[in-house]
């Protein structure tokens, strides 16, 4: 590692993606991580700290997606399993006890990233993986990786543009899957992410403007690589003084990691935005905050008698049904030898063959004439 | 039977003070179970069991209500027709060799295999549906599980439960090895166990200790079984079991004592209140090895000997549900140590050090009678600078001879000497001792051959270097820094006269 602490964000790979999105009762978050291989371990230590300041201040894992493009707590490489740090003191284990990754490795790529944003998921995605966004949520959108002028690279193979992210927000708010989202992207060049953004609704934050490059923190000698980027790291201390009564306005959000000490000038856009920024809460985005009403009725909850006692006749009745069962043998070595191999359905011939066929026949009748077609019908 | 009325007993005595108003036996069961073995390299293995058997027929009845068994689960086999599952995350692999046969081995990776009930018509929809909801579960990516990775096993996997018949149409199996097992697969499945990682065994589920090791595996089996001897009844089993090597040098410093505290950063304070037996067992078979014997600290109060993969094994056991072995003012934090007599061996090492001193190895071994003892040592060839090789490299260079000093008993005793009167060949070493007599005796030396380099390459180098140079860039400058002069043919000179007459009067043509 070379003796500055200054590095910048080669464009390798993206680490990951945190996508949540808030909002009063459906608040979801999407935490993306979009880098791939063991040097780009901050960004994925970026992810996971804006994860878990997001769950503690109270969203469930139920509102969270969360990508990671590549293992970082459990790498090889790693000298302190399932853990990931954020600062070189070794003081704070990002990754924690109770972390749920929704969608990991080779999962985190362009396309299901965007299904995750329109829903457009194949059938048979469990919740976890599925943004259960509605016309009132407020969702958050954290992306960090490896990014250029107009684009983000995912995991060394793909990049998305900010065009397409653009026309995927116009999805969702077409669709009416989110109140206001909040788009925070931590890359080089990240303000030309949000420049293309043309829906209502949306503020979009970035750690560098264009042609900046966002710069890493500190390096760990122990671990060998940066464990966090200048712009989340900023944002995660200003993070760690919220707590969900706070209000904090989103202007306060907009002054973290000045360019003495972000090196590269943090950029807002706050244009399609229908609210003054600095009438929104901090915890709008970050926070869940439920809206409780005491009530002081009793309820009171009476045994369901009636399933108990139906169970307990059908236990009756099945020892007196069924003969005694047994177990199968493991490796039945004489019924092994002699089974046949069980047949392949007949499957009719595929169009290949059929359109074969075709061409043979219609290049006879065409050299010797239509009449010998009565020959074979 | 006495079993299912002691269950049923301790069940009634847990739901008495619960006001339900009628006794009614709960149909389901919390076992656990850990195990701990030393393994013969040092290290030392531990397997956890959560077995929770439910008394109930999950296909027929429409279940609303869930205990014990994760609804999750159940929800799965009722809407599957699952007849088993076995899913397993791995990491490592388990070294049979050096640890002996394992209870329960998986491969490195995700491993899912499942038995269909017979009433399913589309396996292989109910398949791909299956590893998509379990992906979600466990936050795996079991949803790369398509027909490319898909078999059908015709021969083996037959069922582990019970089985009507074994149509290896509805089995399944596919293992995805490039998955990796950290803390977001562990998490969902300590949800699973009744009582989470609060009470019992599982609080020494700890994801950074459980994850420093050399091999984790973690696996959700579920079968039915026979709900009692004369087996005319299903009953469901889950076991969950997880499966961790901790490596001697890594975890334990290089020492081979271990504690609960050492290994999991825990103890066990209090045993799951809902589970019927909770159990630790210690492998205490091989407490006699290498002349070192295998103390357990605190002393086992019950002993269990049985027959485990062909041989004799005895565990010691301690039972959580006793008071004796852990209540509210104890923690049971189990240590074993092996205690080895005191050594009575030698070794000095000192390594070389490049061009300043040689290697120096000194062993003192006593050698057993009637046999035959090795050693050995592992030595790589390193190039020497081209000027520290001798004028004849190709001969080799020579290791020094072993010098074997050694006391050797002699069969008849001998009597001590006296120098002055005995020969002189009797005289050579002092003996002390009448039972033996030292004597030193050297091997041969060792010719080592060292890839010698090519001695005349230098001079090759040299050569075309100045030729190359000469040619090329000689040329060259002279191209562009020679001018040249036109020299004007001069007149005079008396010897040029001279010498033109002579050639006149020869007939050959002036200068």
């Amino acid at each position: 590692m070379a003796a500055n602490s200054f590095r910048p964000r080669v464009l390798t790979a993206l680490a990951g993606l945190l996508a949540l999105s808030f909002g009063s009762l459906a608040d979801s978050r999407i935490e993306v991580c979009t880098s791939r291989f063991w040097f780009n371990y901050r960004h994925v230590a970026n992810t996971l700290s804006v994860y878990r300041s997001v769950k503690r201040l109270g969203i469930p894992d139920s509102h969270i997606v969360l990508m990671l493009a590549d293992d970082m707590a459990c790498n090889a490489r790693n000298p302190k399993p399932a853990t990931v740090f954020s600062h070189k003191n070794m003081e704070l284990n990002v990754y924690g006890d109770d972390v749920e990754v929704d969608y990991r490795s080779y999962e985190v790529t362009v396309e299901n990233f965007l299904r995750v944003l329109t829903g457009r998921v194949p059938p048979g995605t469990p919740r976890s993986k599925r943004l259960l966004s509605d016309d009132r949520s407020n969702i958050l959108i954290y992306m960090t990786g490896h990014g250029g002028n107009g684009f983000l690279k995912f995991q060394d193979s793909e990049e998305i543009t900010n065009i397409e992210l653009a026309d995927a927000f116009e999805q969702m708010w077409q669709k009416r899957r989110y109140n206001e989202l909040l788009f925070i992207i931590d890359t080089c060049q990240g303000a030309s992410m949000y420049e293309r953004f043309y829906s209502p609704n949306i503020m979009a934050l970035a750690s560098s403007q264009v042609g900046e490059d966002s710069l890493s923190h500190q390096p760990d000698p122990a671990i060998g690589v940066h464990l966090m980027d200048r712009y989340t790291f900023y944002v995660l201390e200003f993070l760690e003084e919220i707590n969900p009564a706070s209000q904090t306005n989103m202007n306060d959000l907009f002054q973290v990691c000045p360019k003495s000490l972000c090196v590269s000038t943090p950029g807002h856009r706050t244009d399609l935005f229908q609210r003054d920024p600095k009438n929104v809460l901090i915890t709008d985005f970050f926070g869940s905050v439920r809206k409780v009403e005491i009530t002081t009725e009793t309820i009171s909850l009476q045994p369901d008698l009636g399933i108990m006692e139906s169970s307990n006749k059908e236990d009756q009745i099945d020892e007196e049904r069924m003969e005694p069962l047994k177990y199968a043998e493991q490796l039945p070595v004489a019924q092994i030898i002699h089974q046949k191999p069980k047949l392949k359905d007949w499957h009719p011939p595929g169009g290949f063959i059929l359109g074969l066929w075709a061409l043979i026949i219609m290049v006879f009748f065409k050299t010797y004439g239509i009449k010998h077609m009565k020959f074979i019908f | 039977m006495a079993v299912a009325v002691r269950l049923a007993l301790i069940v009634l005595l847990l739901l008495g003070p619960g006001g339900w108003g009628h006794t009614e036996p709960s149909r389901d069961s919390l076992r656990e179970e850990l195990v701990i073995t030393p393994l013969p390299s040092g290290d030392v293995a531990a397997t956890f069991q959560f077995r929770t058997r439910w008394d109930s027929e999950l296909q027929r009845e429409e279940v609303s209500h869930y205990r014990l068994f994760p609804k999750a689960l159940g929800q799965l086999i009722s809407k599957y027709s699952l007849q088993e599952l076995h899913l397993s995350f791995t990491q490592g692999f388990w070294r049979t060799r050096y640890w002996g046969p394992p209870f329960l081995q998986a491969p490195s990776g995700a491993e899912l295999w499942v038995w269909f009930q017979d009433t399913v018509t589309d396996v292989d929809k109910s398949w791909k549906e299956l590893s998509n909801v379990l992906s979600g579960i466990f936050c795996a990516s079991l949803n790369f599980i398509d027909s490319t990775n898909t078999v059908i096993p015709t021969a083996s996997f037959k069922p582990l439960g019970l089985a009507n018949g074994t149509d290896h149409y509805f089995l399944r199996y596919a293992v995805l090895p490039r998955e990796v097992v950290c803390t977001e697969n562990l998490t969902p499945w300590k949800k699973l166990l009744p009582c989470s990682s609060k009470a019992g065994l599982s609080v020494l589920l700890k994801a950074d200790r459980l994850f420093h090791t050399s091999y984790h595996s973690q696996a959700v089996h579920i079968r039915p079984v026979c709900r009692n001897a004369r087996c005319t009844s299903i009953s469901w089993e889950l076991r969950q079991t997880l499966s961790v090597v901790f490596d001697a040098f890594v975890t334990g410093q290089g020492k081979k004592d271990w504690s609960l505290f050492r290994m999991f950063s825990r103890t066990l304070t209090e045993p799951c209140p809902l589970a019927a037996e909770s159990r630790v067992y210690v492998d205490i078979t091989s407490s006699k090895q290498d002349n070192e014997t295998l103390e357990v600290n605190p002393p086992p109060l019950t002993t269990y000997q049985d027959v485990i993969l062909g041989t004799q094994k005895t565990y010691a056991v301690y039972d959580l549900l006793d008071t004796a072995v852990i209540n509210n003012s104890r923690n049971l934090n189990l240590q074993l140590k092996w205690k080895r007599p005191p050594e009575n061996g030698y070794i000095h090492y000192q390594p070389a050090q490049d061009r300043l001193q040689p290697h120096l190895l000194e062993m003192l071994i006593q050698l057993p009678a009637n046999s035959v003892t090795k050693v050995s040592i592992q030595f790589e060839r390193a190039l020497l600078k081209w000027t520290e090789y001798t004028p004849d490299p190709n001969h080799g260079f020579y290791v020094s001879p072993s010098v074997l000093s050694a006391l050797v008993p002699s069969i008849v005793a001998s009597k001590p000497v006296d120098w002055e009167e005995s020969p002189l060949f009797n005289s050579l070493f002092p003996g002390s001792d009448s039972s033996s007599y030292f004597v030193r005796l050297y091997t041969e030396p060792l010719l080592v051959n060292l890839p010698t380099p090519d001695f005349s390459m230098p001079y090759n180098v040299i050569c075309l270097t100045c030729t190359v140079v000469a040619v090329c860039y000689g040329s060259f400058y002279n191209l562009l820094t020679r001018t040249f002069h036109i020299e004007e043919p001069s007149k005079g000179g008396l010897a040029k006269r001279l010498a033109n007459l002579i050639r006149r009067a020869r007939g050959v043509p002036p200068l």
